[in-house]
């Protein structure tokens, strides 16, 4: 499937998003397994809400991270592979 | 883009099951998944059943509420996030309800792990309000026949109830099926049934000879052609479905090479508190001799993550033996089982039987032959319940033990 700036995801049901003090850095908590995410993978899903659209997205964390190339390729594959993934759900 | 450049997956089955989870680090490891087994009391007596023999020495003096409501917040103060509420039957016990609210007050993501018996839509609800986030219940075959053998108990009807029950209340339809020679054959209609109860995860658990399933192996080991077999049906569904259901085949170890990546690793990733408060690496740890397990009554979860003996005794690999010290592949199973090592071999130490490096792993061609024997194979199933482990612990069950260097 291919992703459009229009779009807005929340995190999967039955899946829960969480900053994590002891392990410093966000998790995916799911029936039977957990995933530790990098930092950047992190600051993207921190703003998949229900409520933003990916364009939005895109354009707060560019702001964030004005100084990374490419930024739009990197959030457009990671949402790619957190859908494939069954962590997110579209819900427009 | 690979799985790497979003994170690293820790404690989920596939991956595990892979050996490529978490790498070892004696250095920093925290308790990611806290187990807590609250009782070994349990209606069901099924011959798979991996608790302790002689758990009736431990029905009597579990934890109090309060006892494991600290255990919880320490074990969360560790780091601890994946919480399984387990047994024997945890829903023996009536404040599962009052773990469940601190377990979601603290953070963690709880699941509760059970046979479904004593499941009401009163306690449900509770749960629910609590805010459990999943349910996993047991299924056993898909013909009351098989469930009601295996089990000891006629509990088919229940089980068909409460799944549905689970699914209204608005929880993922998580399944758990030990896989033996009595429902093995039936492979394809375990997993329709399970689509058809609306499953979101199945795991398929070829038994592992731990406990009671250990007594009980050359009763309950299927042979290679039908693990084979059940395995091919188990891909081919997996195919046809997508990823609508994800599927779990645990791979059993006695008809593999290799040892599995046992725990993830000695005090890696999980934590074990048991019913009489306990605490151990993996659920059998109790079998392994000249090694005093630490219990919740006398010290904090962090000394004995962090410092107590036990929890450090096999972390690393300095403890290793030949032919693991020098293995190429020592860091991806790390010697396999120290439970298994010792039941079979008498060498903790030693390299689990199952890798065929092993000097010992005749002891694993000589069970799955045992278990074709039909002489051996045709004795009695010792089902788990009070009676027969009073009698085990009488030394009355002797010759079904004799070949274990410790009680399984």
């Amino acid at each position: 499937m291919s992703i459009q700036q229009t779009d807005i995801y929340s995190i999967a049901l039955h899946h829960r998003f969480q900053w994590e003090d002891a392990q410093n850095c966000y998790v995916i908590l799911f029936p039977e397994g957990m995933v530790k995410l990098n930092s950047g993978a992190g600051e993207v899903l921190n703003l998949v809400d229900g409520q933003r659209t990916v364009a939005e997205i895109v354009t707060e964390l560019k702001a964030k991270f004005s100084d990374v190339p490419d930024l739009e390729n990197d959030i457009f594959g990671m949402l790619e592979l957190a859908i494939e993934k069954a962590w997110l759900r579209q819900i427009n | 883009m690979t799985q790497a450049s979003l994170g690293q997956s820790v404690v989920q089955k596939e991956i595990q099951n892979q050996n490529n989870g978490v790498a070892a680090n004696v250095t920093r490891t925290q308790p990611l998944w806290l187990l807590a087994e609250v009782t070994y009391r349990c209606p069901l007596h099924c011959a798979f059943c991996y608790n302790p023999t002689d758990y009736d020495k431990h029905t009597q003096n579990e934890l109090s509420t309060e006892q494991w409501i600290q255990a919880l917040r320490d074990a969360r103060r560790l780091g601890a996030l994946q919480l399984g509420i387990s047994g024997g039957e945890p829903l023996l016990r009536d404040d599962i309800e009052d773990i469940v609210i601190e377990a979601k007050k603290l953070g963690y993501y709880s699941n509760l792990i059970t046979s479904g018996v004593g499941l009401t839509e009163k306690r449900i609800q509770a749960f629910k309000d609590g805010g459990l986030d999943h349910i996993q219940l047991s299924m056993h075959d898909i013909t009351e026949e098989i469930n009601n053998f295996i089990t000891n108990t006629k509990t088919f009807e229940l089980k068909k109830k409460v799944a549905a029950m689970i699914k209204s209340h608005g929880y993922p339809m998580v399944l758990n099926v030990v896989i033996h020679r009595y429902n093995i054959g039936h492979m394809r209609q375990i997993l329709e049934m399970a689509e058809a109860l609306g499953a979101d995860y199945i795991e398929l658990a070829n038994t592992q000879y731990y406990g009671w399933s250990l007594v009980n192996r050359s009763q309950l080991m299927p042979t290679k052609e039908q693990i084979d077999e059940a395995e091919r049906i188990t891909n081919e569904f997996r195919e046809k479905q997508g990823s609508k259901m994800k599927i779990f085949f645990v791979v059993p170890d006695y008809f593999s090479d290799r040892p599995k990546k046992c725990m993830n690793g000695w005090g890696e990733v999980f934590m074990i508190v048991t019913a009489n408060g306990d605490v151990l690496p993996c659920h059998s740890a109790r079998v392994l001799p000249n090694i005093e397990f630490p219990n919740v009554r006398e010290k904090g979860l962090d000394w004995v993550w962090n410092d107590s003996p036990a929890f450090n005794k096999y972390r690393g690999d300095s403890w290793m033996k030949e032919p693991c010290r020098s293995c190429s592949e020592k860091e991806k199973d790390l010697a396999g089982c120290r439970c298994q090592a010792f039941m079979l071999t008498g060498d903790a130490e030693g390299a689990d039987p199952v890798c065929s490096l092993s000097p010992n792993h005749h002891v694993i061609t000589q069970a799955i032959k045992d278990s074709r024997n039909p002489l051996i194979a045709s004795q009695p199933i010792i089902f788990r319940n009070d009676k027969n482990s009073k009698a085990i612990i009488a030394g009355e069950l002797n010759d079904r033990v004799k070949d274990f260097h410790a009680l399984p």
